[in-house]
Protein backbone atom coordinates (compact mmCIF):
# COMPACT_ATOMS: atom_id res chain seq x y z
CA UNK A 1 0.00 0.00 0.00
CA UNK A 2 0.82 3.76 -0.10
CA UNK A 3 3.04 5.28 2.06
CA UNK A 4 0.51 6.95 4.88
CA UNK A 5 3.20 10.18 5.09
CA UNK A 6 3.18 10.32 1.40
CA UNK A 7 -0.91 9.96 1.01
CA UNK A 8 -0.81 13.19 3.83
CA UNK A 9 1.38 15.39 2.64
CA UNK A 10 -0.44 15.17 -0.83
CA UNK A 11 -3.53 16.21 0.79
CA UNK A 12 -1.74 18.92 3.03
CA UNK A 13 -0.84 20.18 -0.51
CA UNK A 14 -3.86 20.84 -1.70
CA UNK A 15 -6.03 21.89 1.37
CA UNK A 16 -3.36 24.28 2.99
CA UNK A 17 -0.72 25.13 0.49
CA UNK A 18 -3.19 25.86 -2.60
CA UNK A 19 -1.72 23.38 -4.61
CA UNK A 20 -3.83 23.50 -8.10
CA UNK A 21 -4.24 23.57 -11.58
CA UNK A 22 -4.37 26.64 -12.89
CA UNK A 23 -5.39 25.89 -15.95
CA UNK A 24 -5.67 23.25 -18.86
CA UNK A 25 -5.50 25.57 -22.11
CA UNK A 26 -6.64 23.75 -25.32
CA UNK A 27 -4.83 24.86 -28.67
CA UNK A 28 -7.13 25.21 -31.93
CA UNK A 29 -5.37 25.94 -35.42
CA UNK A 30 -7.62 28.43 -37.27
CA UNK A 31 -5.48 27.95 -40.01
CA UNK A 32 -8.35 26.20 -42.03
CA UNK A 33 -10.43 29.20 -40.86
CA UNK A 34 -9.39 31.80 -43.49
CA UNK A 35 -11.59 33.08 -45.57
CA UNK A 36 -11.62 36.31 -47.70
CA UNK A 37 -14.68 37.45 -46.27
CA UNK A 38 -14.33 38.45 -43.32
CA UNK A 39 -17.86 37.16 -42.12
CA UNK A 40 -17.53 34.19 -43.12
CA UNK A 41 -14.23 34.02 -41.54
CA UNK A 42 -15.69 34.79 -38.38
CA UNK A 43 -18.60 32.57 -38.79
CA UNK A 44 -15.96 29.51 -39.49
CA UNK A 45 -13.84 30.46 -36.28
CA UNK A 46 -16.87 30.42 -33.97
CA UNK A 47 -18.14 26.96 -35.45
CA UNK A 48 -14.20 25.58 -35.05
CA UNK A 49 -13.64 26.74 -31.61
CA UNK A 50 -17.23 25.55 -30.49
CA UNK A 51 -16.92 22.21 -32.23
CA UNK A 52 -13.34 21.36 -30.52
CA UNK A 53 -13.73 23.29 -27.05
CA UNK A 54 -17.61 22.63 -26.26
CA UNK A 55 -16.94 19.58 -23.84
CA UNK A 56 -13.52 21.41 -22.35
CA UNK A 57 -14.97 22.84 -19.05
CA UNK A 58 -17.11 19.83 -18.78
CA UNK A 59 -14.38 17.38 -18.98
CA UNK A 60 -12.38 19.84 -16.84
CA UNK A 61 -14.71 19.54 -13.82
CA UNK A 62 -15.21 15.87 -14.30
CA UNK A 63 -11.23 15.47 -13.64
CA UNK A 64 -11.72 17.85 -11.05
CA UNK A 65 -14.03 16.09 -9.05
CA UNK A 66 -12.78 12.64 -9.92
CA UNK A 67 -9.43 13.05 -8.88
CA UNK A 68 -10.04 15.69 -6.20
CA UNK A 69 -7.15 18.17 -7.96
CA UNK A 70 -9.15 22.17 -8.02
CA UNK A 71 -8.62 23.12 -11.74
CA UNK A 72 -8.50 27.03 -11.94
CA UNK A 73 -9.02 27.84 -15.13
CA UNK A 74 -10.27 26.36 -18.55
CA UNK A 75 -9.19 28.43 -21.27
CA UNK A 76 -8.39 28.10 -25.28
CA UNK A 77 -5.86 29.30 -27.52
CA UNK A 78 -6.16 30.11 -31.18
CA UNK A 79 -3.56 30.15 -34.27
CA UNK A 80 -2.49 34.52 -34.12
CA UNK A 81 -5.52 36.21 -35.58
CA UNK A 82 -3.29 38.38 -37.85
CA UNK A 83 -2.83 35.35 -39.85
CA UNK A 84 -6.23 35.07 -40.14
CA UNK A 85 -7.54 37.90 -40.84
CA UNK A 86 -5.06 38.93 -43.35
CA UNK A 87 -6.57 38.06 -46.29
CA UNK A 88 -9.97 39.14 -45.08
CA UNK A 89 -10.14 42.67 -45.35
CA UNK A 90 -12.46 44.50 -42.76
CA UNK A 91 -12.22 45.26 -39.49
CA UNK A 92 -10.32 42.86 -37.18
CA UNK A 93 -12.40 43.79 -34.18
CA UNK A 94 -15.10 41.38 -36.05
CA UNK A 95 -12.54 38.22 -35.07
CA UNK A 96 -12.28 39.20 -31.24
CA UNK A 97 -16.28 39.49 -31.08
CA UNK A 98 -16.04 36.04 -32.63
CA UNK A 99 -13.49 34.81 -30.30
CA UNK A 100 -15.68 36.54 -27.35
CA UNK A 101 -18.70 34.42 -28.47
CA UNK A 102 -17.10 31.29 -28.59
CA UNK A 103 -15.66 31.70 -25.18
CA UNK A 104 -18.53 32.69 -23.50
CA UNK A 105 -20.86 29.72 -25.76
CA UNK A 106 -17.70 27.24 -23.83
CA UNK A 107 -17.63 28.75 -20.59
CA UNK A 108 -13.76 29.14 -20.77
CA UNK A 109 -12.12 31.75 -18.44
CA UNK A 110 -10.47 33.18 -21.28
CA UNK A 111 -9.08 32.63 -24.78
CA UNK A 112 -6.36 34.20 -26.33
CA UNK A 113 -4.55 34.80 -29.77
CA UNK A 114 -5.55 37.95 -30.72
CA UNK A 115 -1.91 38.40 -31.83
CA UNK A 116 0.53 39.30 -34.03
CA UNK A 117 4.13 38.58 -34.80
CA UNK A 118 5.85 41.15 -35.91
CA UNK A 119 9.58 40.56 -34.77
CA UNK A 120 11.22 41.46 -38.70
CA UNK A 121 8.27 43.86 -39.83
CA UNK A 122 5.07 44.07 -40.45
CA UNK A 123 3.06 42.07 -42.70
CA UNK A 124 -0.53 42.46 -44.28
CA UNK A 125 -2.72 42.58 -41.17
CA UNK A 126 -0.42 43.01 -38.86
CA UNK A 127 -0.45 46.38 -38.32
CA UNK A 128 -4.16 46.86 -38.98
CA UNK A 129 -4.97 44.05 -35.92
CA UNK A 130 -2.48 45.72 -33.57
CA UNK A 131 -4.39 48.95 -33.61
CA UNK A 132 -7.57 47.46 -33.19
CA UNK A 133 -6.43 45.93 -30.13
CA UNK A 134 -7.64 48.76 -27.70
CA UNK A 135 -10.66 48.25 -29.29
CA UNK A 136 -11.37 44.99 -29.19
CA UNK A 137 -10.01 44.74 -25.47
CA UNK A 138 -12.52 47.39 -25.01
CA UNK A 139 -15.70 45.55 -26.83
CA UNK A 140 -14.88 42.02 -25.16
CA UNK A 141 -13.97 40.45 -21.54
CA UNK A 142 -12.48 36.99 -22.15
CA UNK A 143 -10.01 37.72 -25.44
CA UNK A 144 -6.36 38.31 -24.60
CA UNK A 145 -3.82 40.12 -26.79
CA UNK A 146 -0.36 39.80 -27.61
CA UNK A 147 2.11 41.03 -29.77
CA UNK A 148 5.79 39.38 -30.55
CA UNK A 149 8.44 42.23 -31.29
CA UNK A 150 11.69 40.43 -30.69
CA UNK A 151 13.35 37.17 -31.03
CA UNK A 152 16.67 36.03 -30.66
CA UNK A 153 16.94 35.23 -34.22
CA UNK A 154 15.60 38.33 -36.02
CA UNK A 155 16.69 40.75 -33.14
CA UNK A 156 14.26 43.97 -32.43
CA UNK A 157 11.88 45.58 -34.19
CA UNK A 158 12.01 49.22 -33.09
CA UNK A 159 9.03 50.38 -34.92
CA UNK A 160 6.79 47.92 -33.27
CA UNK A 161 8.34 48.95 -29.46
CA UNK A 162 7.17 52.35 -30.49
CA UNK A 163 3.86 51.27 -31.40
CA UNK A 164 2.84 49.35 -28.75
CA UNK A 165 3.81 51.95 -26.24
CA UNK A 166 1.05 53.93 -27.87
CA UNK A 167 -1.42 50.79 -27.93
CA UNK A 168 -0.91 49.85 -24.69
CA UNK A 169 -1.85 53.55 -23.34
CA UNK A 170 -4.76 53.72 -25.38
CA UNK A 171 -5.66 50.31 -24.29
CA UNK A 172 -5.89 51.45 -20.64
CA UNK A 173 -7.39 54.39 -21.47
CA UNK A 174 -10.19 52.68 -23.31
CA UNK A 175 -10.81 50.83 -20.30
CA UNK A 176 -10.64 53.26 -17.79
CA UNK A 177 -13.97 53.10 -16.36
CA UNK A 178 -13.10 49.56 -15.41
CA UNK A 179 -9.53 49.54 -13.83
CA UNK A 180 -7.84 49.87 -16.89
CA UNK A 181 -8.08 45.89 -17.15
CA UNK A 182 -7.70 45.82 -20.89
CA UNK A 183 -4.14 46.99 -20.35
CA UNK A 184 -3.77 43.79 -18.10
CA UNK A 185 -4.66 41.42 -20.89
CA UNK A 186 -2.24 42.72 -23.30
CA UNK A 187 1.61 40.66 -22.89
CA UNK A 188 4.43 42.10 -25.96
CA UNK A 189 6.87 39.32 -26.47
CA UNK A 190 10.55 38.96 -27.20
CA UNK A 191 11.04 34.92 -27.71
CA UNK A 192 7.33 33.83 -27.93
CA UNK A 193 6.34 30.09 -26.81
CA UNK A 194 4.28 28.73 -29.21
CA UNK A 195 2.74 26.77 -26.53
CA UNK A 196 1.91 28.33 -23.72
CA UNK A 197 -1.05 27.38 -21.88
CA UNK A 198 -1.00 30.85 -19.62
CA UNK A 199 -2.65 33.85 -20.41
CA UNK A 200 -2.68 36.63 -21.52
CA UNK A 201 0.15 35.79 -23.89
CA UNK A 202 -0.95 32.31 -25.09
CA UNK A 203 -1.70 32.19 -28.48
CA UNK A 204 -1.40 28.68 -30.94
CA UNK A 205 1.42 28.48 -32.95
CA UNK A 206 1.41 27.50 -36.76
CA UNK A 207 4.11 24.67 -36.34
CA UNK A 208 1.37 22.92 -33.55
CA UNK A 209 -1.30 20.29 -34.44
CA UNK A 210 -4.64 21.30 -35.43
CA UNK A 211 -5.77 20.91 -31.94
CA UNK A 212 -3.89 20.27 -28.41
CA UNK A 213 -4.38 20.02 -24.70
CA UNK A 214 -1.47 21.91 -22.91
CA UNK A 215 -1.72 22.02 -18.88
CA UNK A 216 -0.27 24.81 -16.17
CA UNK A 217 0.51 23.91 -13.10
CA UNK A 218 0.42 26.44 -10.00
CA UNK A 219 2.59 25.31 -6.46
CA UNK A 220 4.42 28.45 -5.09
CA UNK A 221 2.54 27.40 -1.52
CA UNK A 222 3.37 23.88 -1.57
CA UNK A 223 7.56 24.53 -2.38
CA UNK A 224 7.39 27.44 0.54
CA UNK A 225 5.80 25.00 2.74
CA UNK A 226 8.73 22.52 1.69
CA UNK A 227 11.30 25.08 2.55
CA UNK A 228 9.37 26.17 5.95
CA UNK A 229 10.40 22.40 7.33
CA UNK A 230 14.18 23.06 6.52
CA UNK A 231 15.46 25.99 8.35
CA UNK A 232 18.69 25.53 8.63
CA UNK A 233 19.65 23.79 5.60
CA UNK A 234 22.63 24.56 3.05
CA UNK A 235 21.36 26.82 -0.22
CA UNK A 236 22.45 23.72 -1.91
CA UNK A 237 19.88 21.42 0.52
CA UNK A 238 17.33 24.18 -0.49
CA UNK A 239 17.69 23.21 -4.35
CA UNK A 240 17.31 20.00 -3.82
CA UNK A 241 14.34 20.67 -1.69
CA UNK A 242 12.84 23.19 -4.54
CA UNK A 243 13.50 20.35 -7.09
CA UNK A 244 11.61 17.39 -5.42
CA UNK A 245 8.65 19.38 -4.75
CA UNK A 246 8.74 20.56 -8.04
CA UNK A 247 8.29 17.24 -9.11
CA UNK A 248 5.53 16.33 -7.13
CA UNK A 249 3.78 18.96 -8.42
CA UNK A 250 4.77 18.65 -12.41
CA UNK A 251 3.63 15.12 -12.43
CA UNK A 252 -0.13 15.86 -11.07
CA UNK A 253 0.17 18.40 -14.35
CA UNK A 254 0.96 15.42 -16.64
CA UNK A 255 -1.74 12.93 -14.85
CA UNK A 256 -4.47 15.90 -15.44
CA UNK A 257 -3.27 16.26 -18.96
CA UNK A 258 -3.10 13.13 -19.74
CA UNK A 259 -6.69 12.54 -18.51
CA UNK A 260 -7.68 15.66 -20.49
CA UNK A 261 -6.19 14.31 -23.33
CA UNK A 262 -7.68 11.36 -23.23
CA UNK A 263 -10.90 12.24 -22.81
CA UNK A 264 -11.10 15.15 -25.15
CA UNK A 265 -9.78 13.09 -27.58
CA UNK A 266 -7.06 15.13 -28.83
CA UNK A 267 -3.35 15.09 -28.15
CA UNK A 268 -1.82 16.10 -24.61
CA UNK A 269 0.69 18.68 -25.65
CA UNK A 270 2.99 19.77 -22.88
CA UNK A 271 2.90 20.69 -19.27
CA UNK A 272 4.46 24.58 -18.26
CA UNK A 273 6.75 24.06 -15.42
CA UNK A 274 5.89 27.30 -13.95
CA UNK A 275 5.14 28.51 -10.34
CA UNK A 276 2.56 30.72 -11.29
CA UNK A 277 1.76 32.60 -7.95
CA UNK A 278 -2.29 34.30 -6.79
CA UNK A 279 -3.15 37.13 -4.64
CA UNK A 280 -4.48 34.80 -1.84
CA UNK A 281 -2.04 34.38 1.24
CA UNK A 282 -0.27 31.74 0.91
CA UNK A 283 0.76 31.07 -2.76
CA UNK A 284 3.48 33.58 -3.19
CA UNK A 285 6.76 33.21 -5.38
CA UNK A 286 7.91 36.72 -3.61
CA UNK A 287 6.85 34.60 0.23
CA UNK A 288 9.52 31.67 -1.39
CA UNK A 289 12.29 34.10 -1.95
CA UNK A 290 11.27 35.38 1.91
CA UNK A 291 11.55 31.79 3.82
CA UNK A 292 15.02 31.38 1.81
CA UNK A 293 16.14 34.48 3.88
CA UNK A 294 15.49 37.42 2.28
CA UNK A 295 14.13 40.38 4.77
CA UNK A 296 11.64 41.23 1.88
CA UNK A 297 11.48 40.38 -1.64
CA UNK A 298 13.65 43.17 -4.19
CA UNK A 299 16.48 43.65 -1.62
CA UNK A 300 19.99 42.33 -2.51
CA UNK A 301 20.27 38.90 -3.19
CA UNK A 302 16.88 38.80 -4.86
CA UNK A 303 18.15 38.00 -7.88
CA UNK A 304 20.89 35.23 -7.32
CA UNK A 305 17.80 32.89 -4.65
CA UNK A 306 15.30 33.33 -8.15
CA UNK A 307 17.98 32.63 -10.02
CA UNK A 308 18.32 29.64 -7.90
CA UNK A 309 14.65 28.34 -7.37
CA UNK A 310 13.54 29.12 -11.11
CA UNK A 311 16.45 26.60 -12.41
CA UNK A 312 15.46 24.22 -9.35
CA UNK A 313 11.80 24.18 -10.49
CA UNK A 314 12.85 23.53 -14.26
CA UNK A 315 15.45 20.24 -12.86
CA UNK A 316 12.47 18.70 -10.86
CA UNK A 317 10.16 19.63 -13.39
CA UNK A 318 11.77 18.28 -16.49
CA UNK A 319 12.00 14.40 -14.95
CA UNK A 320 8.49 14.78 -14.23
CA UNK A 321 7.09 15.10 -17.47
CA UNK A 322 7.17 13.32 -20.99
CA UNK A 323 6.68 16.97 -22.72
CA UNK A 324 7.57 19.96 -21.16
CA UNK A 325 7.17 23.89 -23.09
CA UNK A 326 5.31 27.07 -22.61
CA UNK A 327 7.53 29.66 -20.28
CA UNK A 328 8.27 26.97 -17.61
CA UNK A 329 10.12 28.91 -14.41
CA UNK A 330 8.98 31.04 -12.00
CA UNK A 331 6.58 33.94 -12.76
CA UNK A 332 7.18 37.10 -10.86
CA UNK A 333 3.58 39.09 -12.05
CA UNK A 334 3.98 42.08 -9.14
CA UNK A 335 -0.19 42.86 -8.67
CA UNK A 336 -1.04 38.52 -8.89
CA UNK A 337 1.79 37.56 -6.08
CA UNK A 338 0.97 39.28 -1.93
CA UNK A 339 4.34 39.14 -1.22
CA UNK A 340 5.00 41.55 -4.44
CA UNK A 341 2.70 43.65 -3.58
CA UNK A 342 3.93 43.85 -0.45
CA UNK A 343 7.58 44.31 -1.38
CA UNK A 344 6.17 47.34 -3.99
CA UNK A 345 3.96 49.14 -1.15
CA UNK A 346 7.20 49.29 1.37
CA UNK A 347 9.47 50.38 -1.54
CA UNK A 348 11.60 47.46 -1.49
CA UNK A 349 10.54 46.14 -4.89
CA UNK A 350 11.77 48.89 -7.63
CA UNK A 351 11.18 48.82 -11.62
CA UNK A 352 14.72 48.28 -11.79
CA UNK A 353 15.02 45.47 -9.89
CA UNK A 354 12.23 43.56 -11.23
CA UNK A 355 14.26 44.57 -14.78
CA UNK A 356 17.12 42.52 -13.17
CA UNK A 357 14.86 39.25 -11.97
CA UNK A 358 13.66 38.50 -15.39
CA UNK A 359 16.86 37.75 -16.72
CA UNK A 360 16.94 34.83 -14.49
CA UNK A 361 13.33 33.98 -14.21
CA UNK A 362 10.62 33.05 -16.78
CA UNK A 363 8.65 36.29 -18.21
CA UNK A 364 9.69 39.49 -17.48
CA UNK A 365 8.30 42.26 -16.40
CA UNK A 366 4.07 41.27 -15.70
CA UNK A 367 1.41 42.67 -13.91
CA UNK A 368 3.48 45.90 -12.84
CA UNK A 369 1.24 49.11 -12.36
CA UNK A 370 2.27 52.66 -13.71
CA UNK A 371 1.91 56.28 -13.16
CA UNK A 372 -1.24 57.26 -15.56
CA UNK A 373 1.29 59.99 -17.18
CA UNK A 374 3.44 57.65 -18.31
CA UNK A 375 4.45 58.94 -21.97
CA UNK A 376 3.99 56.27 -24.65
CA UNK A 377 7.42 56.69 -25.46
CA UNK A 378 9.03 55.62 -21.98
CA UNK A 379 6.63 52.46 -22.41
CA UNK A 380 8.25 52.05 -25.95
CA UNK A 381 11.69 51.90 -24.13
CA UNK A 382 10.33 49.50 -21.42
CA UNK A 383 9.66 47.04 -23.92
CA UNK A 384 12.62 47.57 -25.54
CA UNK A 385 14.91 47.21 -22.34
CA UNK A 386 13.08 44.05 -21.16
CA UNK A 387 13.00 42.61 -25.39
CA UNK A 388 16.74 42.94 -25.42
CA UNK A 389 16.90 40.73 -22.13
CA UNK A 390 15.01 38.42 -24.05
CA UNK A 391 16.99 38.57 -27.04
CA UNK A 392 20.50 38.16 -25.45
CA UNK A 393 20.04 35.66 -23.27
CA UNK A 394 17.50 33.29 -25.86
CA UNK A 395 14.68 33.44 -23.45
CA UNK A 396 11.34 34.41 -23.62
CA UNK A 397 10.63 37.71 -22.04
CA UNK A 398 7.33 39.68 -22.01
CA UNK A 399 5.99 43.21 -20.61
CA UNK A 400 2.44 43.39 -19.04
CA UNK A 401 2.14 47.16 -17.93
CA UNK A 402 -0.56 48.74 -16.76
CA UNK A 403 -0.87 52.76 -17.25
CA UNK A 404 -3.36 53.65 -14.23
CA UNK A 405 -5.28 56.61 -16.33
CA UNK A 406 -5.89 59.26 -13.73
CA UNK A 407 -4.24 58.08 -10.95
CA UNK A 408 0.11 58.85 -9.39
CA UNK A 409 2.22 57.10 -7.76
CA UNK A 410 1.41 56.22 -4.24
CA UNK A 411 -1.92 55.68 -5.02
CA UNK A 412 -3.22 51.29 -6.09
CA UNK A 413 -5.23 49.69 -8.47
CA UNK A 414 -7.85 47.01 -8.31
CA UNK A 415 -8.54 44.34 -11.26
CA UNK A 416 -10.42 41.91 -8.97
CA UNK A 417 -10.17 37.77 -9.07
CA UNK A 418 -6.57 36.20 -10.36
CA UNK A 419 -5.38 39.39 -11.77
CA UNK A 420 -4.91 41.19 -8.01
CA UNK A 421 -4.32 44.66 -6.91
CA UNK A 422 -1.12 46.58 -6.46
CA UNK A 423 0.71 49.88 -6.20
CA UNK A 424 1.69 52.40 -8.76
CA UNK A 425 5.23 52.07 -9.10
CA UNK A 426 7.95 54.20 -9.81
CA UNK A 427 9.22 54.89 -13.26
CA UNK A 428 11.86 57.28 -14.73
CA UNK A 429 10.74 60.03 -16.13
CA UNK A 430 13.92 61.24 -18.41
CA UNK A 431 13.29 60.90 -21.93
CA UNK A 432 13.93 58.22 -24.53
CA UNK A 433 12.00 59.68 -26.96
CA UNK A 434 14.98 60.37 -29.89
CA UNK A 435 15.76 56.81 -29.42
CA UNK A 436 12.51 55.09 -29.98
CA UNK A 437 11.81 57.48 -32.94
CA UNK A 438 15.01 56.49 -34.86
CA UNK A 439 12.65 53.37 -35.74
CA UNK A 440 14.12 50.25 -37.70
CA UNK A 441 15.38 47.32 -36.44
CA UNK A 442 18.23 46.31 -33.58
CA UNK A 443 20.27 43.48 -35.35
CA UNK A 444 20.07 40.29 -34.17
CA UNK A 445 23.23 39.31 -31.51
CA UNK A 446 25.55 36.99 -32.11
CA UNK A 447 23.73 34.49 -30.36
CA UNK A 448 21.54 34.07 -33.05
CA UNK A 449 24.63 32.59 -35.15
CA UNK A 450 24.35 29.42 -34.04
CA UNK A 451 24.10 27.18 -37.35
CA UNK B 1 -10.43 2.43 -9.73
CA UNK B 2 -9.46 2.63 -6.47
CA UNK B 3 -9.62 5.51 -3.78
CA UNK B 4 -7.93 6.96 -0.99
CA UNK B 5 -10.12 7.96 2.13
CA UNK B 6 -7.98 9.64 4.99
CA UNK B 7 -10.30 10.09 8.03
CA UNK B 8 -8.16 12.58 10.92
CA UNK B 9 -10.18 13.79 14.27
CA UNK B 10 -10.66 13.41 17.65
CA UNK B 11 -10.83 9.38 18.72
CA UNK B 12 -14.30 8.57 19.05
CA UNK B 13 -16.11 5.14 19.57
CA UNK B 14 -17.39 3.68 15.83
CA UNK B 15 -15.23 6.08 13.36
CA UNK B 16 -14.24 3.01 11.41
CA UNK B 17 -17.68 1.61 11.55
CA UNK B 18 -19.10 4.95 10.11
CA UNK B 19 -16.80 5.04 7.15
CA UNK B 20 -16.76 1.32 6.20
CA UNK B 21 -20.84 1.44 6.09
CA UNK B 22 -20.57 4.11 3.53
CA UNK B 23 -18.52 2.33 1.44
CA UNK B 24 -20.63 -0.69 1.81
CA UNK B 25 -23.63 1.28 0.99
CA UNK B 26 -21.72 2.48 -1.89
CA UNK B 27 -20.33 -1.03 -3.18
CA UNK B 28 -16.82 0.42 -2.52
CA UNK B 29 -14.92 -2.96 -1.35
CA UNK B 30 -11.83 -2.30 1.62
CA UNK B 31 -8.99 -3.62 -0.01
CA UNK B 32 -6.42 -2.12 3.18
CA UNK B 33 -6.42 0.16 6.18
CA UNK B 34 -4.16 1.68 7.87
CA UNK B 35 -4.76 3.22 11.47
CA UNK B 36 -3.19 5.00 14.20
CA UNK B 37 -4.30 6.86 17.21
CA UNK B 38 -1.57 9.56 18.69
CA UNK B 39 -2.83 10.32 21.89
CA UNK B 40 -6.11 11.02 21.32
CA UNK B 41 -6.15 11.83 17.55
CA UNK B 42 -7.03 9.20 15.25
CA UNK B 43 -5.95 8.90 11.95
CA UNK B 44 -7.40 6.59 9.19
CA UNK B 45 -5.89 5.74 5.73
CA UNK B 46 -8.09 3.55 3.78
CA UNK B 47 -7.36 1.91 0.36
CA UNK B 48 -11.10 0.83 -1.44
CA UNK B 49 -12.04 -0.31 -4.87
CA UNK B 50 -14.78 0.21 -6.95
CA UNK B 51 -16.29 -0.37 -9.82
CA UNK B 52 -16.84 3.10 -11.74
CA UNK B 53 -19.45 2.18 -13.42
CA UNK B 54 -21.34 1.44 -10.53
CA UNK B 55 -20.14 3.95 -8.33
CA UNK B 56 -20.01 7.98 -9.11
CA UNK B 57 -17.05 8.79 -6.76
CA UNK B 58 -18.39 12.82 -6.47
CA UNK B 59 -21.35 11.65 -4.60
CA UNK B 60 -19.32 8.97 -2.15
CA UNK B 61 -16.86 12.02 -1.41
CA UNK B 62 -19.80 14.52 -0.38
CA UNK B 63 -21.75 11.89 1.86
CA UNK B 64 -18.20 11.17 3.57
CA UNK B 65 -17.43 14.69 3.80
CA UNK B 66 -21.20 15.51 5.36
CA UNK B 67 -20.62 12.62 7.81
CA UNK B 68 -17.21 13.72 8.49
CA UNK B 69 -18.82 17.75 9.45
CA UNK B 70 -21.17 15.92 11.65
CA UNK B 71 -18.55 13.86 13.62
CA UNK B 72 -15.80 16.85 13.43
CA UNK B 73 -13.53 14.35 11.44
CA UNK B 74 -11.89 15.56 8.52
CA UNK B 75 -12.20 13.19 5.59
CA UNK B 76 -11.03 13.53 1.82
CA UNK B 77 -12.01 11.08 -0.78
CA UNK B 78 -9.23 11.19 -3.34
CA UNK B 79 -8.23 9.00 -6.74
CA UNK B 80 -5.59 6.42 -6.11
CA UNK B 81 -3.90 7.59 -9.14
CA UNK B 82 -2.41 10.85 -7.84
CA UNK B 83 -0.54 9.40 -5.23
CA UNK B 84 0.90 6.77 -7.54
CA UNK B 85 1.92 9.69 -9.93
CA UNK B 86 3.30 12.07 -7.29
CA UNK B 87 5.23 9.53 -5.12
CA UNK B 88 6.46 6.55 -7.52
CA UNK B 89 8.33 7.00 -10.40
Amino acid sequence: MLNTNDILETIQMIQDENLDIRTITMGISLLDCIDSDIDKACEKVYQKIVSKAKNLVKVGEEIEREYGIPIINKRISVTPIAIVSATSKGDPVKFALALERAATDCGVNFIGGYSALVQKGFSAGDEELIRSIPRALRVTEHVCASVNVGSTKTGINLDACKLMGQIIRETSEQTEDRSCIGAAKLVVFCNAPEDNPFMAGAFHGVGEPDCIINVGVSGPGVVRAALAKAPNASISEVADIIKKTAFKITRMGQLVGTQAGKRLKVPFGIVDLSLAPTPAVGDSVAHILEEIGLEKCGTHGTTATLAMLNDAVKKGGVMASSRVGGLSGAFIPVTEDAGMIDAARCGSLSLEKLEAMTAVCSVGLDMIVVPGDTPADTLAAIIADEAAIGMVNSKTTAVRLIPAIGLNEGEELDFGGLLGYGPIMKINYHSPSKFINRGGQIPAPMQSLKN
Amino acid sequence: MKAVITVIGKDTVGILAKVSTICARFQANVVDVNQTVMQDLFAMVMLVEMDKHNTDLSVLRSELEAMGAENALQIHVMHEDIFNSMHRI
